[in-house]
């Protein structure tokens, strides 16, 4: 036997994932670790052992100053971060709204299959358009929001040019597809729950919203927990909404913290700092996903 | 990873022999590259020896290209801005002198209103091909309706906005979305007001935002504010979204560039449009104006030194440069360029002929970062003018960081 013949069995694998390893760690973990070895410096992005103008090096160690001025120093970071709470709450509130229609749609009528596709139709339009069209939407002179507040005698409101209102704004937007996407993970949940425990609840005398909370609803825990996942990384990742429809205006207040990080990095030309404020992104990302992960297998293991 | 790269280097170095000019252009809209190939013939025409390769680029996509193909993979010329967009890479050892061209095709005449843009340290470092004008387009017909004359100066034009207000126009529309149209105002107020050397000292981080002569700037900005005659809810709408209520009559000015024209035209109002000077503010200060340059530059990567220059100094030909900025509509800054035909270019040519000094325009003069902090600020000081004081500190503690303390 040769070696291959004795060994194939246990290197085989190996060799199928070797690409995608490869891949993985050449595209995702090398740039990690890059980034944060970018984020420890002072780098306007250009020839490294160049100098600038004013006569400092383009490339230059400065230790944690980047993380210091972030937090010490720069009001915008806070501004963003909170910003990301925000999307991370707020954002949310996609899925109950999706269990609802994902509820509603799920019936034996017909043609209830042309409206679940128009309900699931907003998830398959980019992201820009989108934006594009609540832009549109939320004109103050020539939207459609502005049109119906006057039908109520109501001043327009510019949701988008207002501080306060423009991180909501663009929330809203994103239920559009946000709302579909937990839509469909629930009628496909909903296919699988069990008639019997339904006929049985109702012997009990389960109906309504108590039939929905204690029959229904553990039986979607799976579909619910993607759901919460696909929603809070989105959250987290909100980023071309931002650029289409405030470009994180007014001044700054609707920026989050990705879109800082493009806006320094690629805009301002400080490649350091925007470098620092995407570690602190995915650390943020890191610690929630560790969390999450710990609680799926913790809950798995219970079951078992 | 290096060696790859001067693989890459010596590859594309034997391509590129003799007599083969690669072009980088950021010149994508449908007029500017017309008019950029008017120019490329014309070239090939006059050096029929040289064999032209041009690399387009969309244009937005151009500005942050160009930080890599001049460290990687340099073209032998490459379209760009002047001011401080230029001076960044000079700066960075990237752009070469070409103080010898200017010398040799006789372009510190044909060009001396734009010299100054290209020049650091007396020296050029690129050659301008088209410039345009800022100034207030303005609905002639809705002025002409009220009886309104032309403001020359400052209390003239407060009085026109207030009776353009009165009778339910909007007087002046602006779309601060992308911040960069509030430029223009700080630019032309700090202009009329402290002048020009004030206005480059202040870009170039020499002058405090806290510094009391710019109070006069923003008080004479809240003048403007207090009584509500910038366009309502101005941070939603981008500058294009802010043309709409002028194209439909409901505002009356808007200060902006001439590449508003085509827009306007188009729009069927033309012939009621009408363009005129920013208001005098002191008497006494010179008069400058904003007219942002484009330019050439050779990098210094370029491997066909030689035909690049001869492709520079091709800006003399008074018609293949006069072509050029025609079709892109602009202004040439070749002074034997043919004159230009359109209306608005023709007063804008006048206008500029007669200024003290030009200024690129804020977000080309000032550092980059600076620029977008500072815009940011004049927005937020457009809807919300009493935080002045706030925004002038936070200013400067941006200014204190990229350019040190004074």
């Amino acid at each position: 036997m040769t070696f291959w013949e004795r060994n194939q069995l246990k290197l085989a694998p190996f060799l199928f994932l070797a690409p995608a390893i490869f891949i993985f760690l050449v595209y995702v973990i090398y740039p990690i670790f890059d980034s944060i070895w970018v984020s420890f410096h002072e780098w306007n992005g250009m020839d490294k052992d160049g100098v600038r103008g004013t006569g400092k090096p383009n490339w230059e160690f400065v230790g944690f100053k980047n993380y210091i001025t972030l937090f010490t120093d720069d009001d915008e970071f806070y501004v963003s971060l909170f910003n990301n709470i925000k999307w991370l709450v707020f954002s949310l509130l996609a899925i109950p709204i999706g269990l609802a229609l994902a509820l509603f749609v799920n019936q034996k009528i017909l043609g209830i299959r042309y409206i679940k596709s128009l309900f699931y139709f907003p998830f398959v339009i980019n992201a820009v358009v989108i934006g594009v069209i609540f832009t549109w939407f939320y004109n103050p002179k020539y939207g459609a929001l502005a049109y119906v507040l006057s039908f109520f005698g109501l001043d327009p409101i510019p949701f988008l040019a207002d501080e306060n209102l423009a991180t909501y704004g663009i929330i809203i937007a994103s239920f559009f597809p946000g709302i579909a996407y937990t839509m469909i993970l629930y009628i496909t949940g909903l296919t699988g729950v069990s008639r019997e425990m339904i006929e049985a609840g109702r012997i009990d005398g389960a109906s309504g919203f108590t039939m929905l909370w204690h029959v229904v609803l553990p039986q979607l825990r799976a579909a619910t927990l993607i759901a919460i996942v696909v929603t809070l990384v989105g959250a987290l990742r909100a980023f071309d909404l931002i650029a289409v429809m405030t470009a994180g205006g007014p001044w700054g207040s609707s920026e989050v913290l990705a879109y800082k990080m493009y806006q320094e990095a690629l805009f301002n030309y400080r490649m350091g700092y925007g470098a620092a404020i995407a570690t602190i992104l995915f650390l943020i990302m890191d610690i929630y996903i560790a969390w999450f992960l710990y609680r799926l297998f913790k809950n798995e293991r219970s079951e078992k | 990873m290096k060696k790859l790269l001067t693989l890459v280097i010596l590859f594309t170095s034997t391509i590129a022999s003799a007599g083969t000019l690669v072009i980088n252009s950021n010149q994508s809209g449908e007029s500017s590259m017309a008019g950029f190939n008017s120019y490329v013939e014309a070239f090939k025409a006059a050096h029929p020896e040289v064999t032209v390769v041009v690399n387009e680029f969309e244009h937005e996509a151009y500005k942050t290209a160009i930080r890599n193909f001049l460290t990687a993979e340099s073209p032998d010329v490459a379209i760009w801005f002047a001011g401080n967009r230029m001076k960044f890479f000079v700066d960075q050892n990237l752009f070469m002198d070409v103080s010898d061209v200017w010398d040799d095709a006789g372009l510190n005449d044909l060009m001396a209103s734009t010299k100054g843009s290209l020049t650091v340290d007396g020296k050029q470092y690129g050659v301008p091909w088209g410039y345009y004008q800022w100034g207030v387009y303005y609905r002639k017909d809705l002025f002409d309706q009220l009886g309104l004359n032309v403001p020359r100066d400052w209390d003239e034009f407060k009085w026109v906005c207030a009776m353009l207000k009165k009778n339910g126009i909007t007087p002046i529309t602006i779309g601060t979305k992308f911040l960069w149209t509030a430029g223009g105002w700080f630019d032309y107020l700090n202009l009329r007001i402290n002048g020009y050397q004030f206005h480059m000292d202040l870009t170039a981080g020499k002058v405090s935002y806290e510094d009391p002569r710019l109070d006069a700037v923003f008080d004479h900005w809240r003048e403007l504010i207090d009584p509500g005659y910038f366009l309502e809810d101005h941070a939603s709408f981008s500058w294009q979204d802010a043309q709409a209520p002028q194209i439909n009559g409901e505002a009356a000015m808007y200060l902006i560039g001439n590449f508003y024209v085509p827009t306007f035209e188009a729009a069927g109002i033309g012939d009621q449009m009408d363009f005129f000077q920013f208001p005098t503010i002191y008497e006494g200060v010179g008069v400058a104006e904003d007219a942002p340059t484009d330019t050439m530059h050779i990098p210094a990567g370029a491997k066909n030194v030689e035909d690049a220059k001869k492709f520079l100094a091709f800006m003399s030909n008074a018609g293949a440069a006069g072509e050029w900025a025609k079709i892109a509509g602009m202004l040439s800054p070749n002074k034997n360029a043919p004159k230009p035909e359109n209306r608005f270019s023709i007063m804008g040519a006048k206008m500029l002929a007669a200024a003290d000094d030009i200024a690129q325009f804020w977000d080309r003069d000032s550092n980059p970062d600076m620029a977008s902090a500072a815009m940011e600020g004049f927005q937020e000081f457009m809807v919300k003018p009493d935080r002045e004081d706030k925004i002038r500190a936070r200013l400067e503690k941006e200014r204190a960081r990229i350019h040190g303390a004074l």
